[in-house]
């Protein structure tokens, strides 16, 4: 009887156009693949390829084709093997902002490079938090070779946290290591498809432009069913239209490009049509997260992923701001509540600060408490045992309060989110009386609690130790002699 | 698990009427009443604040276990009345005149009775004449105010003021409590003490009398 809240901003008929707007670049103005495998595959498909320009012209059969075998849902599955995402429908779930370079001291709260210590804390705290289904490889340890931190961060996460990992390879060679640390988990190729443990990101390159990199991962994933998440990043009156609707004409444009590559390569490749558009903010020369123009992009483009049919993500409900404050929070909330009113499945950026350069393990603990909150949004309003609604009154008017009826205790924990201590009810008094704690404040207890309350990966030893022989050797590989401790 | 365990176990579980059956069945193995008293019923109600001060459990389950704690109480009074086993203490409560404001002033009644205080309910729009009167008569050492109004927050201070100058200040004590009432406006008004909730209340008047 409940009724999924849901908002849009498109109508059909705008989407309608907007498609067939990118469809019409793609089909007159190309893009460009720096891959020549890629460019090879695609023209044995029908497409117009200069191989001296690594360009290529789509029509729109191939166009067609290529989302016709691109699946509609697909599903996550944690270290263990159990389910954890039905990317389908509106189903929504949130993941840790990704990729970061900085972490904010948890002690200093000052703005530095992270360290292996960091991730393992951030792999413990997000085993802790709820209201974040998945992992991210959330930010980039600074003590280790350059080579290997793509795959470090999924080796920690996978060693530490059950919980399955958004990810992605920065190079052609790393996507390899990476997936060889699933399949040390999964045991075989077919396990692994048939559960897929990782989502990685693939961005295109704004304008209308697919890198070497990227192309391959997009390939790789294709080819072992890892699923990809498309990132395509316009930045809205500097590398696309000043316009909401022009950038997602380049979003459209850029995104079918990653589907095609990866349904050529693999029919049936699971997919999430994702996005972290940007305007561009001409006064500071910086691409606010923050910016509710940002969101509203990413809210439509989800709208036009839902329109063709597939699940979606979005880098939303995350934050402009340095620090922890009414900024981080406002930006990061707004994100969130938006993402899921309009059901977007993937909802990246919990934890991050300062665009997408800095990650807070206070912020993470705070946001799991507003993922938390507009989850409940998301369940809506539904009547349990209200009708009829005369013996409940009955007994209110007898028993002067309703405190300790059977519908109170039986309904309360699932009618209200009930927020940890980061959140504060307390009234004045308790407040003062507890340490007129700040949020800041509150959110380092919680990351302590959580840290020491953390319990070990339930992966068998046997896994664990096969995981870190692998990662020492690529660590050797490119010269680092021992991993940090 | 003796029969003195169980009884504790079920006012944690709030089963007020599983805690009866278990303390009539402990009256009649001839088990003192202090004994099922201490390490029974308020054995059982012990943990119930700290967890609820953690956030482990909630309001409803905190009445729950102390309605179980007053079904056991009920059984046991007559024996402990015998025994001459006196209670913790007697408190009269009530909103003060002019207020009619009383869901907060009885969830602290609540939460007394289940740490076993008597608690002299004197209900709502109550004088400060009665409230003295009463107290005095009970030989009760604590008086428990609520108001919701801020035009009705003045009457605790007649209270206060009335103990005074019949000094009864030391014998006496008062504590207050209700939305618009502070720490702050207890100390300007010389209350004994200020409290934000039942079980804070339950908190401050085991301090008012040294139980804690």
């Amino acid at each position: 009887m409940a009724i999924r809240p849901k908002t849009q901003f498109l109508s059909n008929e705008l989407i309608e156009k907007i498609i067939s707007e990118a469809r019409n670049i793609l089909c007159k103005l190309g893009t460009t693949i720096h891959n020549k495998e890629v460019l090879a595959l695609l023209s044995d498909h029908g497409a117009t390829i200069d191989m001296n320009k690594y360009h290529v012209l789509f029509t729109n059969e191939i166009i067609d084709k290529a989302l016709k075998s691109t699946p509609s849902s697909f599903k996550l599955y944690d270290v263990l093997g159990n389910e954890t995402h039905d990317f389908s429908g509106f189903n929504t779930y949130f993941t840790p902002g990704s990729a970061a370079i900085n972490i904010l001291d948890n002690k200093t709260q000052k703005i530095r490079k992270p360290n292996t210590e960091d991730y393992i804390k951030y792999a413990k705290i997000l085993s802790g938090l709820e209201n974040i289904a998945s992992q991210s490889t959330a930010f980039v340890p600074a003590d280790i070779v350059e080579n290997i931190s793509d795959s470090y961060r999924l080796y920690l996460s996978l060693l530490y946290c059950e919980k399955p990992v958004v990810t992605g390879a920065f190079t052609i060679e790393g996507f390899h290591i990476m997936k060889d640390l699933q399949l040390a988990i999964r045991g075989t190729e077919e396990e692994l498809k048939e559960k897929p443990l990782t989502i990685f990101s693939c961005c295109p390159s704004s304008p209308l432009k697919f890198s070497d990199v990227t192309s391959q991962n997009v390939v790789d994933c294709a080819r072992y069913g890892i699923p990809v998440e498309f990132v395509s990043m316009p930045l809205s009156g500097f590398m696309a239209p000043v316009t909401l609707v022009g950038t997602l004409v380049e979003h459209t444009a850029e995104t079918l490009t990653g589907i095609i590559i990866s349904q050529f390569t693999n029919p049936g490749a699971p997919m999430l049509y994702g996005g972290s558009p940007a305007i561009f903010d001409m006064r500071y020369e910086t691409t606010p997260m923050g910016a509710v123009e940002t969101m509203m992009i990413d809210c439509a483009f989800s709208e036009i992923g839902k329109f063709f049919g597939f699940p979606t993500q979005a880098y939303i409900s995350l934050s402009d701001s340095k620090m922890l404050d009414a900024q981080a929070g406002l930006e990061s909330s707004m994100g969130a509540t938006l993402a899921v009113l309009f059901g977007i499945n993937n909802i990246a950026g919990p934890g991050m600060l300062d665009f997408e350069n800095c990650q807070s393990l206070e912020k993470l603990v705070l946001d799991n408490e507003i993922c938390g909150m507009t989850l409940r949004i998301a369940k809506g309003i539904e009547p349990k045992e209200d009708f009829p609604s005369i013996p409940r009154f009955q007994e209110l008017l007898e028993e002067k309060h309703l405190l300790i009826s059977k519908h109170t205790r039986r309904y309360l924990k699932e009618e209200y989110y009930f927020p940890g201590k980061v959140i504060d009810r307390a009234n004045l008094s308790r407040w003062q009386e507890e340490g007129s704690l700040t949020l800041t404040d509150r959110a380092q207890q919680e990351v302590e609690r959580l840290i020491n309350e953390y319990q070990p990966s339930g992966l068998p030893e046997g896994i664990k130790s096969e995981l870190t022989k692998l990662m020492e050797a690529e660590a050797k590989r490119y010269g680092m002699e021992k991993l940090p401790k | 698990m003796d029969i003195i365990d169980q009884i504790s176990l079920y006012i944690d579980k709030g089963d007020d009427e599983k805690v009866a059956e278990l303390t009539r069945m402990a009256i009649e193995q001839k088990i003192t009443a202090k004994k099922i008293l201490d390490d029974g019923l308020f054995r059982g109600m012990n943990t119930i604040g700290e967890k609820f001060k953690n956030h482990e459990i909630f309001l409803p389950e905190v009445l729950m276990a102390a309605k179980a704690m007053q079904a056991g109480m009920d059984l046991l009074k007559p024996l402990l009345i015998l025994a001459d086993i006196p209670s913790k203490g007697k408190v009269v409560l009530g909103t003060v005149r002019g207020d009619l404001h009383d869901i907060g002033k009885n969830l602290v009644g609540i939460m007394l009775k289940g740490a076993g205080f008597e608690v002299i309910d004197l209900g709502s729009d109550v004088s400060p004449e009665k409230f003295i009167e009463t107290a005095k008569k009970h030989e009760a050492p604590v008086i428990g105010m609520s108001a919701l109004l801020t035009t009705t927050m003045p009457v605790m201070k007649e209270v206060v003021n009335l103990l005074r100058n019949e000094n009864l200040e030391d014998k006496i004590k008062t504590i207050i409590g209700g939305a618009p009432v502070s720490k702050n406006f207890a100390e300007e008004i010389g209350a004994s003490a200020y409290s934000y909730n039942g079980a804070h209340a339950v908190k401050c008047v085991k301090e008012l009398l040294n139980q804690e």
